[in-house]
């Protein structure tokens, strides 16, 4: 149970490409707020991508690395211009070490009202390995 | 531009100066530059000459939580986004995502409908469509010859 509140941040934070690289996509990419937490048998990880639905995310595991992509298309109303803007409009993307204790084959993600919540079951007890050391 | 047969006051010049810097900033395609939000949430306004189009970002927001208004030209965001009430021995790690009521206002360029004033809210998305006020838009004058 957590008491503090915590303010709704305004800024979104934009994502800098890696140095000596260019984006393929003509369009910004910021950093979704996220926010991860441990339970028993799990770890679950949230994050704000709005705009995004299940069909505009990709999330790649490779190794230890699970990456979260979140395209989002800049709409543009028609006959309508831009008075003012105090947000930008575009893709999310971050990624994240997962450790060893995650099943890797049993992670669940799910979306919902522009929030990507992402569940990784923590491998069973059982499956730990133990190694038997013999006697030479 | 009609020349001047008397000299008038700058009266006529100044306006004519505001309703440029009105038309830069509402008729331009790309602001000139994005504002920062005094804020949350950070609000984009768009216009046509029927009406006004307010967008924000309230991903994790239930739409039942939304509460819209529009007095004359004052439109009226308020809600609350929840927290996920942690269970004993639950531990964050990682804690970015704000939580709890927001509430603000933002002056419109013109008057609106108020009862037309439709609101959607998908995929964290909402998104408010405000008609200019029928007796506020532009009207042309035909003239007539006797």
């Amino acid at each position: 149970m957590t008491t503090e509140s915590k303010n709704l941040e305004v800024k979104k934070e934009e994502l800098a490409p890696a140095e000596g690289t260019e984006r393929t996509r003509e369009t910004r990419v910021y950093i979704p707020r996220t926010d991860i937490y441990e339970t028993e048998n799990e770890v679950v990880l949230t994050a704000d991508v709005p705009g995004a639905d299940e069909k505009s995310i990709d999330i790649t595991l490779e190794k230890d690395r699970l990456t979260i992509s979140a395209y989002v298309e800049p709409r543009r109303p028609e006959n309508y211009s831009l008075a003012y803007a105090e947000y930008g409009v575009g893709d999310f993307q971050r990624s994240f070490n997962i450790s060893k204790e995650i099943d890797r084959e049993k992670i669940q993600a799910v979306v919902k009202d522009g929030v990507l919540r992402l569940t990784l079951p923590k491998r069973e007890a059982a499956k730990t390995q133990k190694i038997a050391v013999k006697p030479a | 531009m009609l020349s001047r047969r008397y000299p008038t006051s700058s009266w006529f010049e100044d306006m004519e100066k505001l309703q440029n810097e009105i038309n830069r900033l509402f008729n331009t395609s790309q602001p000139s530059r994005s504002l920062a939000a005094p804020a949350f949430p950070a609000m984009n306004v768009w216009t046509s000459g029927e009406g006004a189009l307010v967008t924000a970002e309230l991903p994790g927001v239930q739409k039942d939580d939304i509460e819209i208004s529009v007095v004359g030209q004052t439109l009226s965001i308020k809600g609350s986004r929840q927290t996920e009430e942690l269970k004993e021995g639950y531990q964050y790690h990682r804690q970015e995502r704000g939580y709890g009521n927001f509430s603000r206002s933002i002056e419109l360029p013109f008057p609106v409908e108020a009862d037309k004033v439709e609101a959607v809210f998908d995929k964290g998305l909402l998104e408010i469509t405000l008609p200019r006020a029928e007796a506020d838009k532009p009207r042309k004058i035909v003239v007539k010859s006797n």
